[in-house]
C-alpha cells in the first residue's frame, strides 16, 4: 500500500494529466451525444413513426459492445483523440435519447390535449410543457450516459486516445500493480462522483417538477 | 466481412469460447445473487446498504474492474469470469430484490389468511410472482456481459474480442468487423431468448 501511495506522489504529474484528458474525453463525448440525441428525442416527438425507426435502431446498437464500437472508429478517424470521441458521443447518445424518448411517450395524453385545448401549437405544447415535464428522465439518460462515457474513455487508451486507461493498460503490460491501481482507482472515483452529482441534479430536477403539476 | 466467411472454423470457435466465458459468469452470478437478492429483500435493514453497494460497484468501468482483480487472480480467464459475474450479479441480485418487493402486499396477506406458513407464502405466492422480473435481470446481465467478455480477450479469456484486439493492432477493418459484428448477433439473440423466456412466465396464469 504504501508503495502505491509513493508511486501516485511521484507520479502524480502524469496522473494529474491522465485524469484531465480522461475528464476532457468522457465530458465532451457525453456534450456531443446530448446535442445529437436531444433533438432526435424531438423529432421522434413529432414525427412518431421515425421515432419507432430511431428506438428500434437504438436498442439494437446498444448491444454493439462500447469497445467493437471504438474499433470500428478507427477506419474513420484513424488512432487518438478523435475517433474515441466519435464512439463515446455514439454510445453516449444512445440512453440519452431513449430515456428521453420514453419520458416523451409516457407522458399522459390528456396533458397535451390540455395544451391544444388552451390554444398551443404542437411546438408550444413540446416545448413549454412535455419537454420540460420530461427532463428529470432525460436527466437519467445524460447520467448513465455519463457514467459509461467514464467507463469507455477507460477503453481509449486501446486506440491511442489517452486517459487513465493508459496507466491500467501499462501496469497490465509491465505486471506493475501500483501503475495498475494508479490508473482503475481515480477511474472508478471518478464513475462514482458522476453518478452520485447527476442523481442529485435529477432529485432536484424531479422535485421541482413534480411542485409544478397540480 | 471478407474474413468473417473466410474463417468459419475460427469464428466458430471464439464463438464457442465466448459463450461460455459469458454464460459460465452468469450462472454464477445467478447461483450467488439469487440467495443475496431474497436476502436484501427479506431482512429489511440489509436492503438500502446492499443494494447501495452494489449500485457503486457497478458503476466502476469494467477495465478498472479487470485491473483491481489482475493483483490478486492474474491475467486468465478466471479473471474474466469473475469480473463478469461481479457485474452480472449486482444486476441480478437488484432484479431479485425488487421484484420480491414489489409483490402487492394483498397478495401477501390473502396467502396468510387462508394459512399458508411464511415458506409456503414464499414458494407459492412470492417467488413465482417476481419470476419475470428475475428474467429480466438475467437478460440485462447476460447481454451486458456478453459485450464486455469482448474486452475479456485482453486479459486472455479468448472470445471474439480476440480478432477486435488483433484487428486495432493490425489497423485491419476486417478483423475488427469479424468480432464486432458475432459479438453484437450474440448479445441480440441472447437479449431476444431471454426476452421470449419472460414473456411466458408473465403468461402464466396468476393465483
Amino acid at each position: 500500500m504504501s508503495s502505491f501511495l509513493d508511486f501516485m506522489v511521484d507520479n502524480s504529474d502524469q496522473i494529474w494529466l491522465l485524469l484531465k484528458q480522461h475528464i476532457v474525453l468522457s465530458a465532451s463525448g457525453t456534450a456531443l451525444g446530448l446535442a445529437v440525441a436531444f433533438p432526435m428525442a424531438i423529432l421522434a416527438a413529432l414525427m412518431p413513426r421515425l421515432g419507432q425507426g430511431f428506438s428500434a435502431a437504438a436498442n439494437i446498437a446498444q448491444t454493439i459492445p462500447s469497445f467493437a464500437v471504438l474499433g470500428l472508429a478507427i477506419p474513420l478517424l484513424g488512432i487518438g483523440f478523435a475517433p474515441a470521441l466519435l464512439a463515446l458521443s455514439l454510445r453516449a447518445l444512445l440512453p440519452i435519447y431513449l430515456n428521453a424518448h420514453v419520458a416523451l411517450q409516457g407522458l399522459d395524453p390528456a396533458l397535451r390535449e390540455a395544451a391544444k385545448g388552451i390554444g398551443m401549437t404542437r411546438w408550444q405544447s413540446l416545448v413549454m410543457v412535455e419537454l420540460p415535464l420530461s427532463l428529470p428522465a432525460t436527466i437519467g439518460g445524460l447520467r448513465t450516459a455519463a457514467v459509461e462515457s467514464v467507463g469507455i474513455a477507460t477503453l481509449a487508451a486501446f486506440i491511442g486516445g489517452g486517459g487513465l486507461g493508459d496507466l491500467i493498460l501499462q501496469g497490465i503490460a509491465l505486471r506493475d500493480t501500483d501503475r495498475l491501481l494508479a490508473g482503475a482507482i481515480p477511474a472508478a472515483g471518478l464513475a462514482i462522483c458522476v453518478e452520485l452529482s447527476l442523481a442529485r441534479v435529477q432529485r432536484a430536477l424531479t422535485t421541482v417538477m413534480a411542485v409544478g403539476r397540480p | 466481412m471478407n474474413f468473417l466467411i473466410a474463417n468459419p472454423g475460427t469464428i466458430l470457435n471464439l464463438g464457442l469460447q465466448h459463450l461460455s466465458v459469458s454464460l459460465g459468469a452468469v450462472l454464477i452470478a445467478v447461483l450467488i445473487g439469487l440467495p443475496l437478492g431474497i436476502a436484501a429483500a427479506k431482512i429489511r435493514w440489509l436492503e438500502l446498504p446492499a443494494l447501495t453497494l452494489a449500485g457503486l460497484l457497478y458503476l466502476v468501468p469494467s477495465l478498472a474492474l479487470f485491473a483491481f482483480l489482475i493483483p490478486i487472480l492474474g491475467l486468465g480467464t478466471l479473471t474474466a469470469v469473475v469480473g463478469l459475474s461481479i457485474y452480472s450479479l449486482l444486476v441480478i441480485m437488484r432484479n431479485v430484490a425488487i421484484g420480491l418487493s414489489a409483490v402487492p402486499e394483498p397478495l401477501l396477506e390473502a396467502a396468510r389468511g387462508i394459512g399458508m406458513t411464511r415458506s409456503q407464502s414464499f414458494r407459492l405466492v412470492e417467488f413465482p410472482l417476481s419470476v419475470p422480473m428475475i428474467i429480466a435481470g438475467i437478460r440485462i446481465a447476460t447481454v451486458m456481459t456478453v459485450g464486455v467478455a469482448s474486452l475479456a480477450a485482453y486479459i486472455g479469456a479468448g472470445g471474439f474480442g480476440v480478432l477486435i484486439f488483433r484487428g486495432i493492432a493490425t489497423a485491419d477493418n476486417d478483423m475488427i468487423i469479424a468480432g464486432a459484428l458475432p459479438t453484437a448477433a450474440l448479445a441480440l439473440a441472447c437479449d431476444w431468448l431471454l426476452r421470449q423466456a419472460e414473456r411466458l412466465a408473465r403468461a402464466e396464469p396468476v393465483p
